[in-house]
């Protein structure tokens, strides 16, 4: 994102690790809680007999946790003048 | 599909659980448009995110512009109706061609700084070549963004019972408004958020299904029961080409298929180039199609399989296709719908039904980006208005994707309309990408290749390819006379592979009599007269961060994969 004003600084909110984790650990707190509160014996039956939002439900917070805590370990730096780093390819024509 | 007695068949019991999961799912899509508008500040922001984006990023963009409605509701059908050989169009019609795009052909389009597929066409062949190349583009792509949106529509009614009106211009609201605020980037990084949707969606609801049916031994034995054994096996796959000869089989779909075809579509459709070509260095670029085969090759299994699973779990579809694939109400298209419909409780149908809208309308929003830049550059930029400030042309970009959105919202009308008529101009269009494949690796390879025969290959291929359509049984409806005893996929194969030797044929004997563009504007564009500097790639020295070995083993992988599943 070349949007940096400042020297070096990161990325922030707007890493898409952020959003994809974000929106997947939130999937996954509705399912579990679904799972937990809302699993009727109909519902079970229509998944074969497995709490299906339960399981999902966790899934869903251990990836969407993995994308929070990627993002929060090793965040993005957004250098200052980022059009700069074409420089790697001296290219022939303009 | 939208007969009216099947749409209470397919209405999903969708519950305020779901509701809440799908309105999350579009606050995400709109607050990413929002964001991606801050770092929007010059033309080459917003038609290719600036060049900034990771490899990761990028590479599942790459497949995820591509995994719309056609292919979901596609592939899943293709998997309900003829089993394993659906594969192929993964593992042979995908695969290779990305590899191919990534170790051989990216440097070009990369390291020659061009913005577009267009443009780099321009900078080889001239303005004929130019014209001939981005308006069919254009024109391709609001008509597919129709379909896409038509697709979209139709599926939104049936599920949910909304009017087909309303769901039309609600999705084409929404994704005008990611695009016009935030241009690639919004495009790009709802699509990354769409790939781990849908993965979300549809890898739970094959493996419940896989379950229910008692494993993938219980699946082999339903298919015995009901006599469908053999579409259990991809290869020689006749049922896909619609050949008799096993041989002319395995051949039509290695060269067919894997070959023409699918470099055509892969290595020249700017829809995909345009992902890579927003990475952060050449590196990533070429780097970006690699790293989406990896996911591409097990994508399969969470679109195939669960089509092939319906066909045996969901009665009605299992009747259907028993009977020959006649007497409706519903068609092998519904597949996954009535999977979702059986299997998934409240809640995780919620996800379902968020990750489908979130496939089509990545679907449409490919589309439109690609072509709010080939207009904005190549045609408008090129030809009507050359020397303005860069804002002007960001502006214009915007005005662009309104006038796209407009236009498809027209398109998905007619399409409504006139279904058989949009199949077969999405079979035109497709005839458009084998000569051009043709065309560009001959022109990166032959510097003698003249302005002349670029534009003559192109034409005389594409002509020859809609030839072989009419000569065909049912290639282009009611146009095809059945001269040439050739069906299905089959003829289609021929038609590219006639596009691709005329195109050939005809470039070499043009470039003959005719008169080639000077060495010195040549470099960059082409592999002899370009130093092997202009496409250094700085990487680390891994082997994971080498283009060439990584896609070594993404081929070895989908080479096994075949063997495993023959």
């Amino acid at each position: 994102m070349a949007t940096a004003k400042t020297q070096r600084h990161a990325a922030g909110l707007f890493d898409i690790r952020n959003i994809i984790g974000a929106l997947l650990f939130l999937y996954g707190v509705v399912l579990f809680i679904a799972g937990i509160v809302g699993s009727s014996s109909v519902q079970k039956a229509k998944a074969g007999g497995v709490n299906a939002n339960l399981w999902v439900g966790i899934a869903l917070l251990l990836v969407g946790g993995f994308f929070l805590v990627w993002a929060y370990v090793r965040p993005v730096v957004v250098p200052d003048d980022l059009d700069q780093t074409d420089e790697k390819q001296p290219a022939g024509n303009p | 599909m939208i007969a009216l007695d099947s749409s209470s068949i397919l209405r999903l019991d969708a519950n305020w659980v779901d509701y809440l999961l799908i309105a999350t799912y579009f606050v995400f899509v709109l607050g990413i448009g929002l964001m991606a508008r801050r770092s929007v500040s010059t033309s080459l922001d917003f038609f290719l995110s600036g060049r900034s984006l990771p490899a990761w990023v990028t590479g599942l963009a790459f497949i995820s512009a591509n995994l719309g409605a056609v292919e979901v509701m596609g592939m899943s059908a293709n998997g309900a109706e003829i089993g394993m050989p659906t594969f192929h169009y993964y593992w042979i019609g995908a695969i290779p061609a990305m590899l191919f795009l990534a170790v051989v052909m990216m440097p070009f389009y990369y390291g020659s700084k061009v913005r577009s597929v267009p443009e780099f066409m321009l900078r080889r062949f001239g303005p004929t070549a130019h014209l001939v190349n981005s308006i069919s583009f254009a024109i391709a792509q609001v008509l597919i963004a129709g379909v896409n949106l038509y697709l979209l529509a139709t599926i939104v009614n049936s599920l949910l019972g909304w009017p087909i009106w309303v769901s039309t211009v609600a999705a084409a609201l929404i994704v005008l408004s990611y695009i016009t605020l935030g241009g690639l980037s919004a495009a790009i990084y709802n699509e990354v958020l769409q790939f781990f949707v849908i993965v979300a969606a549809l890898l739970p609801l094959t493996v419940i299904a896989l379950h229910k049916v008692g494993g993938w031994g219980g699946l082999k034995d339903k298919m015995a029961t009901a006599h469908t054994t053999s579409q259990l096996s991809s290869w020689p796959g006749n049922s896909l080409t619609g050949f008799t000869s096993s041989f002319w089989s395995v051949i039509g779909i290695v060269f067919g298929l894997g070959f023409v075809l699918s470099f055509g579509y892969w290595t020249t459709n700017f829809v995909e180039v345009q992902r890579a070509m927003a990475s952060k260095d050449m590196n990533s670029a070429r780097r970006a199609p690699i790293i989406g085969a990896f996911p591409k090759m097990f994508i399969p299994f969470i679109i195939i399989v669960p089509g092939m699973l319906a066909a045996v779990l969901v009665p009605e579809l299992a009747k259907y296709k028993a009977a020959g694939g006649k007497g409706g109400p519903i068609d092998y298209n519904d597949s996954i719908l009535l999977l979702m419909r059986d299997v998934l409780p409240n809640g995780l149908l919620g996800v379902a039904i968020a990750g489908l809208l979130a496939a089509f309308m990545a679907g449409m929003a490919a589309n439109v980006s690609a072509f709010n830049t080939v207009f904005s550059y190549d045609i408008w930029q090129t030809y009507i208005k050359k020397d303005k400030p860069d804002g002007y042309y960001t502006a214009l970009g915007r005005w662009a994707t309104l006038g796209a959105t407009v236009i498809a919202i027209g398109t998905s009308l007619l399409a409504g309309q006139f279904s058989n008529m949009m199949n077969y101009l999405q079979t035109l269009f497709g005839f458009f990408n084998a000569p051009l494949f043709a065309t560009f690796i001959l022109g990166m390879f032959w510097k003698r290749m003249t302005p002349t025969a670029g534009w003559t290959g192109l034409v005389s291929g594409t002509l020859s390819a809609v030839v072989v359509a009419i000569l065909s049984n049912d290639a282009l409806g009611s146009l095809s006379t059945g001269v040439v005893n050739l069906s299905g996929q089959g003829a289609s194969f021929v038609a590219a592979g006639a596009a691709f030797v005329v195109d050939i044929l005809v470039s070499v004997v043009v470039t003959t009599v005719t008169l080639p563009k000077p060495e010195s504007e040549l470099r960059g564009l082409v592999y002899s007269l370009t130093p092997k500097e202009d496409h250094h790639d700085d990487h680390g020295g891994s082997w994971w961060q080498s283009p060439p070995k990584l896609a070594g083993v993404a081929l070895v992988m989908v080479i096994i994969l075949n063997i495993l599943f023959r």
